[in-house]
Formats: C-alpha cells, structure tokens, sequence
C-alpha cells in the first residue's frame, strides 16, 4: 500500500527539475524538454489521483494535456528550426532582438 | 512490500533520468536518456491500473514526440554550442529558487488527510474501451476541440518551418 502522497512528491520533485532545466539552462532545445518534463510530472500526479479516487475523469485529462504537448512540441520545435536558420545560435542569452 | 519495491524503483529511475536529462551536455544525449524516462512513466502508469494512458505515453510521447525533437536536434549541427558554457548566469539562484519551491510543497503536502486503505478497484477503470465511451460522450466537445488544436499546430509548424521564397 503506497500512501498517494509519495506519488505527489515524485511529480513534485520532476516539476522542480523541469524548471530548474528550463531556468539554468541555455540550450533553447534542452529548455523545451524541460516543459516536456513538468507536463509529465502533471500526468502522474493526474493519474496516481485518478486511481486514488477511481475517477476516469483524470485519465481523460491525461489524453488531452498529452494531444496538447504533441501540437506544443511541434510548433516549438518550428520555431527552434527558424530561430536556428536566423542567428545560427541556440543559446537563449544571445538572441536579443526582443530586448527594449 | 513487493508494491513499494516497485515504487521506489520507478521513483528512483524517474528521478535520475530527469536529473539526467537537463544535466546533459549533447541535446542528443538528452533526447536518449529522456526516450528510457518515458518508458519507465509508462510502467508507473501501467502500476497505476491506467492501461490505456501507459499505451498512448508510448505511443506519442517516445513513438511521436520525441522521434521529432530527434529529428530536430540531429538537424541543426550544435559542435559549437555544445563546447560553450551550458549554464545561464543565474544557475545558482534557480538551484535556490527550485530547493525551496520543493520544500514549500513538501511542507504543504503534511497537511493533507489521506485515507491509508487501498481503494476498491472498479472493474473497467483505466482500460480502453471505459475511457473511450467516456471521451465519446461526456468529452465529446472537448475531443473535437483537440482536433482542431492539432490542425493548427500542423498549420502553424509548416508556415514556422517553411524557408522564404526569393522574389
């Protein structure tokens, strides 16, 4: 018998990787895995609740979040691509058209 | 006991392998150690009784989403990004700032009242056809919504991806 909470501090402790990931790297692909990464964490914690309570709702909820993170990958990795065809560079500290 | 075995292993490797997975140097390295992660959330969901969401974790997250960023990273030739610095200036305020978020839901999670006994399994719960008679009727809308998200992440990628034509 696993208390539910052991599962909600596993995806605790992914989600924290995922931003640390997303905030200390530089690599604009490795931060996007690091989304990727926190999404996961969600779907477990969605899923470990979805057994505690036996409610389906919460896999249904998985199915999206993971339809979602499909077009998401996509559209980021587009973005990636032309960036990288622009300024040669996927560092995020060097591109900065953007700043004021 | 034999449950917690099973726990602490999946806990164990999904923590590393995350670890590993944004500690990597080569993006490719990355990609790899995130295809094993992904296979092993699949086998905490199967531990979960949710048959079907261990199927589709397969499916398109190593099947789909991962073969693209594969084929994204093996695209654009990083030699020179890979031997600079990996980490942003502000590395060790992150590590800080992720240290005490973790803590803070740790500390919140002592006040959650859990019920200890295991709960009494429904039959159908997590298996495919239960979930499909569910997204059919009661989710109905929100599964076309999602079709309609998908056509215009296909748009959007094309237009993004798509080199401009010289005049």
């Amino acid at each position: 018998m696993i208390p539910v909470t052991w599962y909600m501090m596993l995806s605790a402790a992914i989600f924290c990787i995922g931003i640390f990931g997303f905030i200390a790297r530089r690599n604009v692909i490795i931060m996007f895995i690091s989304i990727e990464l926190m999404l996961n964490a969600v779907n477990i914690n969605l899923v470990a609740m979805s057994h505690y309570l036996q409610d389906m709702r919460g896999q249904i909820l998985v199915f999206f979040i993971i339809a979602v993170a499909a077009a998401e990958a996509a559209i980021g990795l587009a973005i990636i691509i032309s960036l990288f065809r622009n300024r040669a560079t996927v560092h995020v500290d060097e591109i900065k058209e953007m700043e004021g | 006991m034999l449950p917690k075995l099973f726990f602490f292993y999946f806990a164990a490797m999904i923590t590393g392998l995350s670890v590993l997975v944004v500690t990597r140097k080569n993006p490719v390295h990355s990609v790899l150690w995130m295809l094993l992660l992904f296979f092993n959330i699949a086998g905490l969901y199967l531990f979960l009784n949710a048959e079907m969401i261990a199927i589709i974790q397969v499916i398109v997250y190593a099947g789909a989403i991962l073969v693209l960023f594969l084929f994204v990273v093996l695209l654009l030739d990083l030699k020179k990004e890979i031997a600079g610095e990996q980490y942003t200036d502000i590395w060790s305020i992150a590590v800080s700032l992720v240290a005490g978020l973790f803590l803070l839901v740790i500390i919140t999670f002592q006040a959650f009242e859990i019920a200890d006994s295991e709960p009494v399994m429904l039959s159908d719960l997590g298996q495919p056809d239960a979930i499909g008679r569910m997204l059919y009727t009661e989710y109905l809308f929100p599964f076309e919504i999602t079709s309609v998200i998908l056509l215009v992440a296909i748009i959007g990628a094309i237009v993004l991806a798509k080199r401009k034509l010289k005049e």
